[in-house]
């Protein structure tokens, strides 16, 4: 991870590092045992789980930092800087939505929008967090009245990132997660209907895919011990995504805006997805 | 060499490179015979070349092997979901692969069974989609066939039969591209559509990476509780003059294609056609008879009183007129002199978005030895057919039907062993 050092800074003495040892630990102890005693007891996914964790707590930690970065260029006035840390920022968001999302209604206080809130029955006026200042900044261009909306989405950020320290992450929240991740491009992304103001849907994809295809990282050594073909499907699969995503990136590690993706770029994209998602839906096979 | 030690060997995992080697052997000329290939497909997976039997205790079903494929003198079922596919492999040696690993799906899916079992893994989905759990095989007939852009993909365009090409612009044709082509077709016909359309879902969702649906179309016809030739959303009757479906010796004639690696399939042409529903509801009786050359209530022939009685499109009155009118539908079809074995179904999909008007018509079938006794009838009715008012052609495709499958074989095998 580029942020590696980054997060040490973060977390010397907190629980990842604590969690990580203890773990290392355990397994070299129990491991053989494990293996020669019980053959055919429930499969030993502690290892899988924490560096899954670990993942997230990086992603949420980045998260919460570039929110405040972002959080404090809009507030500002900056339009221009809060509309280039906009995207990039919510990557972090999206690469860990498995776990930000089993957090009930934080998801849609940082991320709903507003046809979302609608939906709930609920007013504009009752709208916060992301999109709302996507709203301000593509569709108003400003960031006058907003400030409270601003300071409101650094707290929820804030306390998503304290809540994510607790939660416990499962091999269920694993491999529906990866699937989850996928969907969400397929429902959402794939269509623009997620950033339809900054129309930054790409950079949302790509961050979707990178979630999933860190699990399936995680996941490869069991993988590859039960079906060595799935996995190579799946490093093709991934590979197709990520190629067809390549001719639509621009510098500095971003993506053209959807309204610039013709029908025929969708289409592509949808279906390499949907590819994708056949044989990842199939990573349970390690827990039989 | 034993049978234990031939399991030895087929149990033995082995590399997709071995597996290529293996199967090479085949198309070289060796004959290495169905259950040798079948442990071959087995090390790897697929589990095909088991060959499934056809059920004798299922109940509503048709028989998936024989001489030619079910669904094209099968009776005709009330529902059809058709979809023309492109490949996304790129060998001739991927696609028999494909259809190896789909000939054993389809033979469960007519036998009305699960596509494939349950495991006892919920962490992962199941491999039967499980719409059709419960429901018997409803007479489900699945129907392949090759369209002529396959052969230019995979670079077997000398496999190509030289009756197989796209059909030509006829008059007034305004064929839409997403509904025009495709590198295969999956016909799947039912008596029940979630049987039909499971079938197709099922099959696509097995074949994931290797095809997608280029378009597809629901459809349905109604039989009059006595029997009889089912009617068309112009309420007149379709089919009336298809050749016997037990007249052997007819469809050698009209369907049977009998020669090269197609001798016993046939070619499908399907249109998408558009009926005009509201302009056609605003015509009178006499001028909706008129269009078709037929009585609209007994579907007989101009000057005739029973639907099958046979007719001389060049009869006219004491006034000299043409008893059936040169510009009706039958009159021109038939006076193109082919034949063709019609198996059409309505459909209904909604509403234009341009229009407002009904998204509906008829997703015209037919199978004939050789497309171009199509394209005579389509031509002779030109810019004269009276029916043009009130009908769009949108969508259109050929495809090559493969010849039926003997067990221990697959669909397609001719093609593929073809050099």
């Amino acid at each position: 991870m580029k942020n590696k050092s980054l997060l040490s800074v973060l977390v010397v003495g907190g629980i990842i590092m604590t969690g990580c040892g203890n773990t290392e630990e355990a397994k070299k102890e129990e491991k053989p045992a494990t293996e020669q005693a019980q053959p055919t007891a429930e499969v030993d996914l502690t290892t899988e789980l924490t560096a899954y964790q670990q993942f997230a707590l990086e992603q949420m930690d980045q998260f919460l930092m570039e929110t405040e970065n972002f959080v404090k260029l809009f507030k500002a006035g900056d339009i221009e800087g809060a509309k280039a840390a906009y995207a990039p920022a919510r990557m972090y968001f999206e690469r860990s939505e498995p776990i930000a999302e089993s957090f009930g209604d934080l998801d849609p206080r940082i991320d709903g929008r507003l046809a979302d809130i609608q939906e709930e029955g609920k007013g504009e006026e009752e709208w916060t967090g992301y999109h709302k200042l996507e709203y301000a900044l593509w569709e108003e261009n400003t960031t006058a009245g907003y400030e409270t909306v601003a300071d409101q989405l650094l707290a929820d950020a804030k306390e998503l990132h304290a809540l994510v320290q607790t939660v416990e992450v499962t091999p269920d929240l694993m491999m529906t997660g990866a699937v989850d991740l996928l969907n969400e491009v397929s429902t959402s992304k794939i269509t623009g209907e997620e950033e339809i103001y900054s129309h930054t849907d790409l950079y949302d994809f790509k961050a979707n895919i990178e979630g999933a295809e860190k699990i399936f990282e995680i996941l490869r050594p069991k993988l590859e011990a039960k079906d060595k073909e799935l996995v190579a499907t799946l490093d093709e699969k991934f590979k197709a995504v990520d190629d067809l995503l390549a001719q639509h990136a621009i510098a500095d590690g971003g993506y053209i805006s959807y309204e610039e993706l013709t029908e025929e770029h969708t289409k592509a994209l949808a279906a390499a997805v949907n590819q994708l998602g056949e044989p990842l839906s199939q990573m349970g096979i390690i827990l039989e | 060499m034993t049978a234990s030690n031939d399991e030895k060997w087929i149990d033995k995992k082995i590399s997709r490179r071995d597996m290529l080697k293996l199967s090479g052997i085949g198309v070289a000329g060796v004959a290495i015979g169905a259950s040798g290939f079948g442990g071959v497909m087995k090390a790897m997976g697929y589990g095909v070349f088991e060959p499934v039997a056809d059920s004798i205790t299922a109940r509503n079903k048709v028989d998936f092997y024989g001489a030619h494929q079910s669904g094209i003198i099968t009776p005709v079922q009330t529902h059809i979901y058709f979809a023309s596919l492109n490949v996304l492999v790129t060998s001739k040696k991927e696609l028999q692969e494909l259809f190896q690993k789909w000939t054993p799906l389809v033979v469960r899916l007519m036998n009305g069974e699960l596509i494939v079992d349950l495991t006892t893994n919920t962490r992962i989905p199941t491999g039967d989609t499980g719409e059709a759990e419960g429901l018997d095989a409803a007479y489900l007939s699945i129907t392949f066939g090759v369209g002529p852009s396959l052969f230019d993909k995979l670079g077997i365009s000398h496999l190509k039969p030289a009756e197989l090409v796209d059909l030509p612009h006829f008059p007034k044709d305004q064929l839409q591209k997403e509904f025009t082509g495709g590198d295969l077709c999956i016909q799947a016909c039912a008596d029940d559509p979630q049987v039909a359309f499971h079938a197709v879902r099922n099959l696509v969702r097995a074949a994931s990476g290797k095809v997608e649906i280029k378009w597809s179309q629901a459809g349905f016809n109604s039989f009059p509780a006595g029997g009889g030739t089912p009617r068309n959303l112009f309420a007149f009757k379709d089919g009336t003059v298809n050749p016997a479906i037990t007249d052997d010796k007819d469809l050698n004639k009209v369907v049977w294609v009998d020669k090269g690696w197609l001798k016993g399939g046939s070619y499908l042409v399907a249109r998408k056609i558009q009926m005009h529903l509201e302009t056609w509801d605003r015509t009178s009786l006499k001028d909706q008879e008129a269009t078709f050359g037929r009585y609209r209530d007994s579907g007989a022939a101009f000057g005739k009183t029973k639907e099958f009685e046979d007719f001389d499109v060049e009869a006219k009155d004491d006034k000299g007129e043409y008893v059936m009118p040169d510009t009706s539908h039958v009159h021109l079809a038939r006076k193109s002199g082919a034949r063709i074995l019609r198996r059409s179904y309505s459909y209904a999909s909604g509403v234009m978005s341009n229009t407002g008007a009904h998204d509906a018509g008829l997703l015209f079938v037919s199978f004939q030895k050789d497309p171009a006794q199509f394209t005579t009838v389509q031509n002779s009715l030109g810019r004269m057919d009276k029916m043009n008012e009130y009908i769009t052609h949108r969508g259109s495709a050929v495809f090559a039907c493969f010849p039926g499958v003997q067990k221990g074989s697959y669909l397609g095998e001719a093609l593929f062993n073809a050099l």
